[in-house]
């Protein structure tokens, strides 16, 4: 922050008060403005010192569990993870997620796209249910395998991408891009055998059918997740397999153990436990 | 269930039959100076002079190329306004009602496409 970063920043916040407000409303709010100060920082200020009715979801402070994602300048973030200075503004006009009903000022309700999301069987799929409960060892995965879908697992659930798609604007029905870029995360993944569950759901109005590519899922992602990428891959997989073309693969095995580990001699041994 | 899955992967194959057809529709008539298609222009000159239109038509490939591009045409772009129509949230018994009708629609003009491709081909032939 040098000598020309203004002292004071102008929140323009949307409210909405279930009860009181039959639409919501814009406040404004001045606050000092600090160094290295995020959006998240801002309302903290708020509403300790100004508006303690201020309201909004946020946990880790470090972009990780996807509470804070709100609309900020007109862009779907994350609030912690987004500093003032990245702005350029001099206002910083907080709302919360479009394409979400609100429950409250900055809170939207996110039910949707979860049960959308659990819709999609978001998790591994295998037959071998007693290996699941009671592991002996760990599913085979190499590293190219692991290719096919680590991007799409460092999705944070935050909602931004949902918040920016024009399709869930308007189409209630379509599950949007976090439930089906998960989906597509668990059918890429060798591990799994759920494709054939899934598309159950995916084959019908609630697939990626819908998604005429605008690309702004991918765009607001905070985690450089691609979304549309995911859906497109996934439209594929579902076209080859209409036609019979989709190469089917059996979920691997439990990997073998390795048999012969050798301590290395230059590693010393750990220091003795002191509890 | 596998209603969308289906048609999307129709309207892809449609889209494939489309980009063939008028690859071979502009390769015939505009790309003829260069590839020399005497056998399809047998009159020699432009590949819209009368003589060749007529020798074409009485090939039984071009009515049957018309029929399937046209098929695949009408298919293609009614189930792209059938989505366009539907991103406007309409309600499931007006959703069903739309694609009956766009149904209706693309039959009648099938129909009335291959009448006359079937027309077009009994006239070159009485020529």
């Amino acid at each position: 922050m040098n000598d020309s970063t203004p002292k004071e920043v102008l929140y323009r916040v949307r409210r909405f008060e279930p009860g009181q407000d039959r639409v919501p409303r814009w406040q404004d709010f001045t606050i000092p403005r600090t160094p290295g100060m995020t959006v998240l920082d801002g309302l903290w200020t708020i509403k300790q010192a100004l508006d303690p009715s201020l309201s909004w979801r946020s946990s880790c402070r470090m972009g990780v569990c996807g509470s804070c994602g709100m609309l900020v300048n007109g862009r779907a973030r994350l609030a912690c993870n987004t500093q003032l200075s990245e702005l350029g503004s001099g206002v910083v006009a907080v709302a919360p997620l479009p394409n979400f009903d609100i429950i409250r000022d900055l809170v939207p309700d996110l039910a949707p796209m979860f049960d959308s999301h659990a819709a999609l069987m978001p998790y591994l799929i295998r037959e071998d249910v007693g290996e699941q409960e009671k592991p002996t060892g760990e599913f085979a995965q190499s590293p190219e395998e692991l290719e096919h879908y680590l991007q799409f697992s460092y999705c944070i659930k935050c909602g931004c991408c949902m918040a920016a798609c024009p399709t869930v604007a308007t189409d209630p029905v379509y599950s949007g891009p976090m439930p089906l870029g998960q989906a597509h995360r668990y059918n890429a993944d060798g591990r799994d055998g759920g494709f054939a569950r899934r598309r159950e759901v995916l084959s019908g109005e609630r697939g990626p059918w819908r998604c005429h590519f605008a690309g702004e899922c991918s765009r607001v992602c905070p985690k450089g997740v691609d979304p549309a990428k995911a859906i497109q891959l996934m439209k594929r997989e579902l076209v080859w397999d209409y036609i019979r073309l989709r190469k089917a693969h059996r979920p691997t095995g439990v990997a073998p153990k390795p048999t012969e580990i050798r301590r290395r001699p230059d590693i010393p041994e750990a220091p003795a436990r002191t509890i | 269930m596998m209603r969308d899955q289906k048609l999307w992967t129709w309207h892809m194959g449609a889209g494939v039959v489309i980009l063939v057809l008028l690859g071979l529709h502009m390769t015939i008539m505009h790309l003829d100076a260069i590839l020399k298609f005497t056998a399809l222009n047998p009159a020699g000159g432009e590949p819209i002079d009368w003589q060749n239109v007529v020798k074409r038509g009485q090939m039984i490939f071009f009515p049957l190329t018309y029929v399937l591009l046209l098929g695949a045409a009408l298919f293609h772009g009614l189930y792209g306004v059938r989505n366009i129509l539907f991103e406007l949230s309409p309600s499931s018994g007006l959703k069903r009602a739309l694609s009956a009708l766009l149904i209706v629609v693309g039959l009648g003009l099938f129909v009335l496409g291959t009448l006359s491709a079937l027309a077009s081909f009994a006239l070159a032939r009485s020529l």
